[in-house]
């Protein structure tokens, strides 16, 4: 696996969630990705992002465009230090209430990407990764 | 920008949603869009999304929610122009849209408005 | 080796390297695999010269056996670039490995000699050779096969981008026919046409004919649905046809649920609806 690039964009307001969109719109077509594509990983970006900032106090998103044989990726670490989700599996199945954008964004992004890794204690904080390659 | 401009044709009332909002921005066109509706009576909502290139789970329940009170004060609501890779993400996302009528542009919106408009005008 | 004796290997190169070179290349010319018609001498000549530079480096290094370390990464470098090449000119993966292989028995010779005594060190330092060329050999062939795949599955894309066949039947009713064995990713290029032409076109009835299809599996038919869905979420309607017995058997078995989707034994039944949501009406003239 080789790292081409990599970058961060702190995610603390909604406007952060806004530019990290961008971020990854920009990086998926440098790296050539579909329309499709792009889509896919910029709403789960969104998703994602947007968690971070109002579920968990604020955070970071880590980028790594990386390459592995003969195909292209690009990596997102969602990171933030805030309560935690006390039920993960509930949480993956898009179990919360509808008033609660918890649930449906983290089920749903798991379904636009290739990769997915859910790491959450409460009291410690979330850590979301996920993956598309081409 | 500060805010998304609301256009008035006839009973309707016209958005087209251009920029990347943010969530605060996307919540005053709700409130916008809601005033409006009483303010001007008006009688249908178009949504022109075609150069909207994400839309998420807040954005869709913007926009079911949008419909919804638009229609508890008697104005039904189209959303016109999705993007087929827009579409097929919601799809993924298992975003339902259920109260969002849709079209595929702004001429078909309007005849769907305008018919919805008249077959409600006939059941009086 | 065993600790106590020094490797010969790097001796050998450096002492005999032009001869080394030489009887190399004729390994290689005399290979049958060579395709001298792709390849002129003087370009086999630079670029197996280069290689024994790098290999000479790498092998007198404190890890001549493991390949994957620092200090192979140039030899690495080469031969991949040198496999995407030979790719690129119409080589087979082995006529391309034959190119690391063939470096053995000038090494073999030599190494005899020196080790003409030391039965055990010349079956170690033998053994050290054939792992590393061999190891190299592979590394190889994988890089070429890596490359090739990339390329055909660029071919296949643009082939698919051909002959996606989205046909307009009447005034906004399109109709795809799908012929042929559907997998996952012809099957997502092929949906994802269709709702671009539902918009290039503003056609709101999309007839989607699964006639020619023999067999549809869990994936395929969940790409149907979540493309008859994504239509429905743009303003337009899909109508599937050409569902046979067997396929719908096979669907329900797998729990795959049709829901509020019109579908339609055949094209024509599908064409005949799309009609009367149209507000359209076939009628015969008066003789």
């Amino acid at each position: 696996m080789d790292v081409i690039r990599s970058g961060a964009v702190e995610l603390l307001t909604s406007e952060d969630v806004v530019r990290a969109r961008q971020m990854v719109r920009a990086w998926m077509v440098e790296l050539g990705f579909s329309l499709v594509d792009q889509t896919k990983m910029i709403t789960a970006a969104s998703e994602l992002a947007r968690n971070a900032v109002e579920y968990g106090g604020g955070g970071s998103v880590r980028f790594t465009a990386q390459k592995d044989g003969a195909r292209t990726g690009l990596r997102l670490v969602f990171e933030d230090h805030g309560p935690g989700i006390p039920d993960i599996e509930m949480a993956l199945k898009g179990g919360y209430s509808t008033g609660h954008g918890l649930g449906l964004g983290l089920s749903g992004s798991k379904r636009l990407v290739n990769e997915f890794e859910l790491w959450s204690v409460p009291g410690q904080g979330t850590r979301v990764t996920v993956t598309r390659w081409r | 920008m500060d805010k998304i401009p609301i256009l008035r044709m006839g009973r309707f009332l016209l958005v087209t949603i251009q920029v990347d909002m943010h969530d605060r921005l996307a919540m005053a066109l709700q409130d916008d869009l809601t005033s409006r509706v009483v303010k001007d009576q008006a009688k249908g909502v178009l949504i022109d999304i075609s150069s909207l290139e994400v839309v998420d789970s807040f954005m869709g329940r913007m926009l079911n929610n949008i419909a919804a009170m638009t229609r508890t004060l008697g104005a039904e609501t189209v959303v016109v122009g999705m993007m087929p890779a827009v579409a097929i993400t919601l799809v993924e996302l298992g975003l339902s849209l259920e109260n969002v009528h849709t079209a595929l542009n702004a001429d078909k919106g309007m005849a769907l408005l305008t018919s919805r408009l008249e077959a409600s005008l006939e059941a009086r | 080796m065993e600790p106590g004796r020094a490797s010969k290997i790097p001796e050998i190169l450096a002492r005999s390297e032009k001869d080394i070179l030489e009887e190399w290349l004729r390994e290689q010319l005399a290979a049958i695999t060579l395709r001298k018609d792709l390849l002129p001498e003087a370009d086999l000549r630079r670029e197996s010269a280069e290689f024994l530079l790098l290999f000479t480096k790498a092998i007198s290094s404190d890890t001549p056996q493991d390949i994957a370390t620092a200090v192979w990464g140039k030899v690495r470098d080469f031969l991949a670039s040198l496999s995407r090449s030979r790719a690129a000119l119409g080589f087979s993966p082995s006529e391309t490995a034959t190119f690391v292989f063939s470096l053995k028995q000038p090494l073999f010779v030599r190494l005899q000699e020196v080790h003409a005594k030391d039965a055990a060190a010349l079956g170690a330092e033998l053994w050290t050779i054939t792992t590393v060329l061999d190891k190299l050999g592979v590394f190889t062939a994988e890089t070429f096969l890596i490359a090739r795949e990339g390329v055909i599955k660029r071919q296949q894309e643009e082939m698919l981008e051909l002959s996606t066949p989205v046909v307009k039947v009447w005034d906004g009713i399109l109709a795809l026919p799908l012929i042929g064995t559907l997998d996952s990713s012809r099957t997502q290029i092929v949906m994802e046409s269709l709702l671009k032409s539902i918009v290039d076109t503003g056609s709101e009835i999309a007839i989607i004919d699964i006639t020619g299809v023999p067999a549809v599996d869990t994936l395929v038919a969940q790409h149907l649905l979540k493309t008859v869905a994504a239509a429905r979420l743009m303003g337009a309607h899909c109508i599937i046809s050409g569902i046979r017995p067997q396929i719908a058997q096979a669907m329900v078995h797998l729990g795959v649920a049709f829901g509020d989707i019109v579908t339609k034994a055949t094209l024509a039944d599908a064409l005949a609806h799309a009609f009367r949501l149209a507000g359209l009406s076939v009628a015969r003239r008066q003789a």
